[in-house]
């Protein structure tokens, strides 16, 4: 296997993420929650508070430390179940067509139609707010894109020879499926999946915002960054840090997209050797 | 003695790419005179679509006309200004391409398409130029061409859309038509009308071709001289007939035996073809000395070593240190 | 599957493959008659050279004997048995396909390891010696060096990669191989290599073939007996020296005089057997014989009248009205 560039640093990033919620207790200089003091409030970054302080006073380095456990988990999580839906069925509905494929098409079209967010609301109003209905409400909510993207490169890929001779060979549907149609259109499909993590992050942020998501004081990047929406010119370090963390978050994961999707190319991988 | 229409003289194209530059085309030459036929043929990759495009003035990066001169009717183009090249294109060179489809404008009805040509070369105005649309898709036999001018290229078939094609390479009277592959997308049975069509109008407007393509044989039965290219240098060129009858290349001579020949089987009953071994080398591993050598059933030492200059031979030349 | 051999390994009897294209909503649909009433058979171990221009039906013919296109008329025996939809596995067993683009028809994510080897796991050869060795040996046979087996189809040239999609065909050592033109796509020096192994091929596994092209130097040379389709019908069959040397339908002569060869220089002859304009749409075919707006010999019989495919001698049967007059 060869790594390029791009999935060094964006691994890295992605490792950074990963290693600072884990180890968040032992990093974090204070706890996130539990130490509010407005003796403190808006403090601008400093060698005490390395990021400066919110309203209630709570260190910001502190908060992003533990708020990476719940964007990661949120975003990462609900991608990860958005992806495998909307390839399941949009494999399933190019693969064989039919009633299926019009069902699939006129569910996908729904979804399009209707702000993924509207769903999630309405997911979250019934299971109630938590940090397990909102990954289940954002997993369940944005399969749409990953949907049309499969069923389209399925499209195009069932007449290839290679798929015809896997039937003529006595291959069965899905192992055509998965050992000969998923393997070819997996790049695209990371693409999107990364894409949409970050999407996912800023979801939460706003059905957070709305007191559906995660309940303050607890800390997450999303509702950090809405919280400071309107101390934005008074105390820009309010929004600057979490959007940071969102910021190199998202660009890791979409450098390891773009790096994945080459390690898994065999033709890219005797090009670059 | 009249100079020749087109003269290309010692072109080289590079190929830029992964930060080294290869030799696309090599030391390559050729003459045309008025109202002549000449047939370049090769495998894919061999360099002879690249060589029509540089005498059309298309080249675009990373290709570029590395060395040499192009000689179209006494003006030297190689180095010729994008508009000049745009006004000799259409006027003094027709070309017509392998797959019609994506050299028509599908917006837009091919009478019109046709019509513009006059337009833009002669300052026709559109009334005039469309009524001689018509004409030039009679001449080309289309059927009802009073209707089909109004069609769109989609509705054609691939043979029409072809000889739509031709009228347009064909409607300002150029001196030379390019014609790369004009028949390999079609039919067999459409594919020798549409030749035929072009070997007449050709000869009856004066006009000289410059035929590319993989078949030999197609190449033979149109053109007078032909020239066989490997690996981005012409190795052989002679007369369309004798090209088959003597063979002076081994590439060349591999060739014309490796294919099955319709009648031999009931002559001489089935024999095992002879095959040209190995494969056709890419650009990047070029072998040094002659080209051919690692595929060649009479390669010495020398053929590793030095690349075989040009020997003329009768009418022909023909690149090999071991030619007949 | 019996141990007698039956005499014929493949029978069409009056096949026909129609499609509905278009919609009620735009302006009616219509029926395209891809395969129109094709009669055919092969032998154990011959090669049937099937020949035609695009829209001729070839390909669905193709598809059919596969399995993958049900017919709307008429039946398939493959060894003596009706061809249905259940036994999908015995087919592959026995039908195989080599396809003509030989970069699209291989998996570029799968080695040719791989490629060989699931086609026999799914067969139910597990035994991982056993897999091995068929891999092995079949790289053999088709002239692959056993140590390029871990390679991706990018890693071969246009040549060897027919190679492999030769292999895959027969690594279940099927009775019957369709060929869809295997060499049209190579470069012109690799394919006299690929006539050969094909040719070698079927003598050494007793091999039958359906060998479909347009290059009619190709199929005289490899085929045993040879049928011309036209619009969905076989307008001539017979054996390959009737066909090359007495061709009755002038479909076929159309065919023969259109290659391209200079030591078939046009004569008055050729050039009087040369086709007229272009294919009709199989979705609407001229009436009667469907080659008459491109007939030079048509007669108003041939616009009212469909010729049927008669005997001109011994297993040689020609679709024409005129199929006793000489040229």
């Amino acid at each position: 296997m060869k790594w390029g560039t791009s999935t060094w640093v964006g691994g890295s990033l992605v490792a950074i993420a990963i290693g600072v919620a884990v180890f968040a207790p032992w990093i974090a200089l204070t706890d996130p929650v539990m130490d509010a003091n407005l003796m403190n409030a808006e403090l601008p970054p400093s060698w005490e508070f390395p990021f400066g302080t919110d309203a209630q006073g709570r260190d910001i380095y502190s908060r992003i430390c533990y708020g990476a456990r719940i964007s990661l988990t949120v975003g990462v999580v609900s991608q990860i179940c958005n992806s495998l839906i909307g390839v399941t069925l949009g494999l399933t509905a190019g693969f064989w067509g039919g009633w299926w494929d019009d069902v699939v098409s006129g569910l996908t079209n729904l979804m399009l139609a209707i702000p993924s967010l509207v769903f999630a609301l309405a997911i979250m109003a019934i299971l109630g707010p938590g940090l397990v209905s909102l990954v289940i409400a954002l997993g369940l909510t944005s399969w749409s894109y990953s949907c049309r993207i499969a069923r389209a490169q399925v499209l195009s890929l069932k007449s290839q020879g290679y798929v015809q001779a896997a039937r003529i060979l006595g291959y069965g549907d899905f192992r055509i499926m998965f050992t000969q149609v998923l393997p070819n259109i997996l790049g695209p499909l990371i693409v999107i999946a990364t894409l949409g993590m970050g999407g996912a992050i800023l979801a939460e942020a706003a059905l957070s915002f709305l007191g559906l998501g995660i309940r303050p004081p607890f800390p997450s990047w999303g509702s950090m960054l809405s919280e400071a929406r309107d101390q934005i010119r008074a105390a820009p370090w309010l929004s600057v840090f979490p959007g940071l963390a969102i910021f190199f978050t998202v660009l890791g994961l979409n450098l390891l997209g773009d790096g994945l999707r080459d390690i898994l190319d065999p033709q890219s991988q005797t090009r670059r050797a | 003695m009249t100079a020749p229409l087109l003269k290309v003289d010692d072109l080289h194209i590079t190929l830029e790419g992964d930060g080294a530059s290869y030799n696309a085309v090599e030391n390559v030459s050729f003459e045309i005179g008025r109202g002549d036929a000449f047939g370049l043929v090769g495998e894919s990759g061999c360099g002879k679509s690249i060589t029509a495009l540089a005498v059309m003035g298309l080249l675009r990066r990373p290709l570029g006309i590395g060395k040499g001169r192009i000689v179209l009717d006494g003006e030297e183009i190689q180095n010729a200004s994008a508009a000049r090249l745009r006004e000799l294109r259409g006027s003094k060179i027709g070309m017509i391409f392998q797959e019609p489809m994506t050299a028509l404008n599908p917006l837009s009805p091919v009478g019109r398409q046709i019509a513009e040509m006059f337009v833009l070369h002669q300052s026709a105005s559109w009334s005039e130029a469309m009524d001689r649309a018509e004409d030039a898709l009679r001449q080309v036999r289309v059927p009802s061409p009073e209707r089909r001018i109004r069609d769109f290229p989609h509705q054609l078939s691939g043979g029409m859309r072809q000889r739509v094609m031709i009228a347009i390479a064909l409607a300002c009277r150029p001196d030379l038509l390019i014609a790369d592959e004009p028949t390999t997308a079609l039919d067999v049975t459409v594919q020798a009308e549409i030749i035929d069509l072009m070997a007449e109008l050709c000869a009856a407007k004066g006009t000289a071709i410059l035929m590319i393509s993989h078949d030999l044989g197609l190449v033979a039965n149109m053109c007078r001289r032909v020239a066989v290219m490997y690996a981005g240098r012409i190795v052989e060129s002679q007369g369309a007939e004798a090209i088959f009858a003597t063979p002076r290349h081994p590439y060349t001579k591999g060739l014309v035996d490796s294919l099955p020949r319709l009648g031999e089987r009931s002559k001489r009953g089935r024999q095992r073809l002879r095959e040209i071994s190995g494969v056709v080398p890419s650009i990047a591993a070029y072998p040094s000395g002659c080209r051919f050598n690692p595929r060649c059933p009479s390669v010495t030492d020398i053929c590793r070593s030095a690349a075989p200059d040009v020997t003329a031979l009768g009418d022909g030349l023909v690149r090999c240190h071991h030619h007949e | 599957m019996s141990d007698k051999i039956p005499s014929k390994l493949l029978e069409l009897d009056d096949l026909a493959v129609h499609f509905h294209v278009g919609s009620a909503l735009k302006g009616g649909v219509k029926t395209l008659k891809a395969v129109d009433g094709v009669s055919l058979e092969v032998k154990p171990g011959e090669c049937l050279g099937l020949v035609g221009e695009s829209g001729c039906g070839k390909s669905t013919l193709a598809l059919s004997i596969m399995g993958l296109q049900p017919p709307t008329r008429g039946n398939i025996r493959l060894n003596g048995h009706e061809l249905s939809a259940r036994d999908r596995m015995e087919t592959a067993r026995t039908v195989q396909m080599v396809f003509q683009d030989p970069y699209a028809s291989l998996n570029p994510r799968q080695t040719v390891r791989r490629t060989l080897a699931d086609p026999l796991r799914i067969h139910g050869i597990t035994n991982k010696t056993e897999v091995e060795h068929r891999v092995m040996d079949m790289m053999a046979k088709v002239g692959l060096r056993a140590d390029r087996a871990d390679r991706y189809p990018h890693e071969f040239s246009g040549g060897q990669r027919q190679r492999i999609g030769i292999a895959r065909a027969l690594i279940l050592q099927p009775k019957l191989v369709i060929c869809d033109e295997p060499v049209s796509a190579l470069d012109v020096s690799i394919r006299a290599q690929i006539i050969n192994l094909l040719l070698e091929l079927k003598d050494e596994m007793g091999l039958a073939y359906i060998l479909i092209s347009h290059d009619l130097g190709v199929v005289e040379h490899v085929s045993d007996r040879v049928a011309v389709m036209y619009l969905g019908r076989i307008v001539e069959q017979g054996g390959w020296q009737e066909i090359f040397e007495d061709p009755r339908h002038p479909y076929t002569r159309a065919l023969i005089a259109a290659i391209p060869d200079p030591f078939h220089r046009a004569d008055a002859k050729v050039a009087r057997a040369k086709a007229h304009g272009e294919i009709a749409s199989a979705l609407n075919p001229p009436p009667g014989c469907h080659f008459n707006p491109r007939c030079p010999m048509k007669a108003n019989r041939c616009i009212s009248e469909m010729p049927a495919l008669e005997a001109v001698a011994e297993g040689h049967r020609a679709a024409c009205h005129f199929r006793n007059s000489a040229a």
